[in-house]
């Protein structure tokens, strides 16, 4: 078995753990009803930073339309399950796939702007998608899409989950996803050694809108009732926001991103007038002192560490 | 009223719309220009002119032109504040943290106004009683003249300092080249801390109007003029200064037709969609110059 099928069990492993131990907590009452909601949210947010990261972070494009994509998946999910009674997973797999198509649709013209174009283009992209949900009377238009069956549950969010990272890693493991990284290093060079740079960030782009999409199926099937308000492009920052908190390029990063500031948003809840204020001086503070984020470039299995810990452990 | 004079209206309103924009755009692009910086956090100090202008009106009981001048000294000075705290330390940071700093600054700005002159909206007083001229069957008012003088004059005034002063001369080698800029003696920390109270000033400007135009104003009234007003300066091409005049009003314009004759809901999707048809076939805006990308 090679070193990558490995760390795959490995990870697998490890999320059965944590997972049983958190399914474990909230049978037995230990995690209140609040608390509950919020490891759902935080993982859907690990979803989509983890995705956001391959395109904001490996391949370096600078995308801000992630709400966007979120939208269409939520929206194609919920008129699946709701009015046409599919299945969960078969509404959830198409949700997705309509937000790759668009992904692929619009990353096909888009990703040859660069840098802060790309970023305004793709933040356009995603306020245009969110303003034709809005005057689709279909789906309820501006007051939003009521009636959703509640079919979230904890394993649902958590495998998802633990299925986009491994996707995510192996993606940015394998030839294709060094081709990305190749783009985000130095574009031009990469082109020069071969790389067909239009192909990757269209790839990176899709696979990201597609589990945005997938996030979206599942955060809108976490309530009752969905409208467009709740897919600006004030959430599209937040997802940023928890991909270079974490650091660009790491995906322990995306995932201590997406903890860290879902958990600030919770435990500040009780202080709605000074949550937004703290929030906010905690960013900036947190810019300061780590610039690259809480794990920059490197991975949690990288860290010095870990790196001994597992040497010491090593038989060979 | 026929088509060709409810046309000639909107086109009013949306120069208007488009004037305030325009005095937006030019803060975003002159910073943008100078320290290629996306100031997310300009939108709100739009806000933060607004309320200035507001309170300078109530409480201290001046007229317009007055409460105009204060309240651009005022904001223009919180800029340069913002970004002596905010973005200097980051100066040598990736871009991409100095971005994520003004969303948080943009946060902070709002949540704090919010804290202190509470969320609701508050009404502007009426600053001149309501005049408009009628020139056959559209009409021009008192509020729309008053946004074209201000706009037009305010534009002549920075062209002139951008132009014609050493001052703007150091803020047009800064945004070319600021190693070799600081080299020729320029303090570029000093051009930098101009340009941010300049910019804010142009902004508190668009917020004192905007108060007097629409009179309303509230603590996240900045977040979409913000925006439109960035599409604006990427729209003309964004470090260009006449292209952030030109893409506001193009702006203002086709947000007016677009809710004049097909439907209000959609000039916010009208106005990305030509930023992004714009952006396709001319992918450094308007006014742009094609640079070509060296290796």
């Amino acid at each position: 078995m090679n070193t990558i099928r490995k760390n795959d069990l490995l990870l697998i492993g490890l999320g059965i753990v944590v997972f049983a131990v958190l399914q474990g907590m909230m049978t037995e009452g230990l995690i209140g009803a609040f608390w509950k909601l919020n490891i759902f949210i935080i993982c859907i947010n690990i979803i989509l930073s983890a995705s956001l990261n391959l395109i904001n972070g490996y391949t370096g494009q600078f995308s801000l339309g992630h709400a966007g994509f979120m939208a269409v998946g939520a929206y194609v999910g919920v008129v699946l399950t709701t009015n046409f009674h599919w299945p969960f997973l078969l509404a959830l797999v198409a949700g997705g796939a309509a937000a790759a198509l668009l992904g692929c649709l619009i990353g096909l013209p888009t990703l040859r702007l660069n840098g802060d174009y790309l970023a305004i283009a793709t933040l356009g992209l995603g306020e245009i998608i969110r303003i034709v949900i809005m005057n689709i009377q279909y789906v309820g238009g501006a007051a939003g899409f009521t009636g959703i069956p509640h079919l979230t549950t904890f394993p649902w969010v958590f495998f998802v989950m633990l299925f986009t990272l491994i996707v995510v890693k192996n993606f940015v493991n394998s030839t294709h996803g060094r081709a990305c990284i190749a783009i985000r290093e130095n574009e031009i060079a990469a082109e020069a050694m071969g790389v067909n740079t239009t192909k990757y960030k269209v790839i990176a782009f899709t696979i990201g809108a597609a589990f945005a999409g997938v996030a979206g199926g599942l955060f809108a099937h976490c309530f009752y009732i969905i409208n467009p308000s709740s897919f600006t492009f004030m959430q599209s920052f937040n997802y940023l926001i928890m991909v270079v908190m974490g650091g660009l390029g790491s995906l322990t990063g995306s995932i201590a991103g997406a903890f860290v500031v879902t958990f600030i948003s919770a435990a500040l809840a009780s202080w709605p007038e000074f949550r937004m204020i703290i929030y906010a001086l905690a960013l900036i503070l947190l810019m300061f002192y780590r610039p690259q984020g809480l794990f920059g470039y490197i991975e949690l299995t990288q860290i010095g560490i870990i790196q001994r810990l597992k040497l010491k452990g090593g038989h060979k | 009223m026929d088509f060709a004079s409810q046309f000639v209206q909107q086109l009013i309103n949306g120069i208007s719309l488009g004037s305030i924009y325009a005095l937006i755009a030019l803060g975003y692009t002159m910073i943008y220009g100078i320290i290629k910086l996306i100031n997310f956090a300009h939108g709100d100090i739009y806000m933060v002119g607004a309320y200035i202008g507001f309170f300078a009106i109530t409480m201290i009981h001046v007229s317009i032109v007055p409460a105009l001048l204060i309240s651009m000294v005022v904001t223009g000075l919180l800029g340069m504040l913002v970004e002596r705290l905010a973005y200097k330390p980051l100066r040598q940071a990736p871009r991409i943290s100095v971005l994520i700093t003004a969303i948080g600054v943009s946060f902070f700005l709002e949540y704090t106004s919010m804290y202190f002159v509470s969320p609701t909206p508050r009404t502007f007083p009426a600053v001149f009683d309501n005049v408009s001229l009628h020139f056959g069957s559209f009409m021009v008012n008192g509020q729309q003249l008053l946004i074209f003088g201000i706009t037009f004059i305010l534009m002549v005034v920075l062209t002139y300092i951008v132009q014609k002063t050493k001052i703007g001369k150091a803020m047009r080698a800064v945004s070319f080249d600021v190693e070799t800029a600081q080299l020729m003696g320029i303090d570029a920390d000093r051009v930098i801390s101009i340009t941010f109270g300049i910019g804010s000033a142009l902004a508190a400007a668009a917020g004192v109007l905007v108060g007097v135009y629409y009179n309303s104003i509230d603590p996240l009234m900045g977040i979409m003029p913000g925006l439109k007003a960035f599409v604006a300066a990427v729209l003309g091409g964004i470090g260009i200064l006449p292209g952030a005049m030109a893409g506001g009003l193009i702006l203002g314009v086709i947000e007016a037709l677009v809710s004049g004759f097909i439907s209000s809901t959609f000039r916010d999707a009208a106005a990305f969609a030509i930023l992004i048809l714009v952006l396709l076939f001319k992918p450094s805006g308007l006014l742009g110059k094609n640079t070509r990308e060296k290796v």
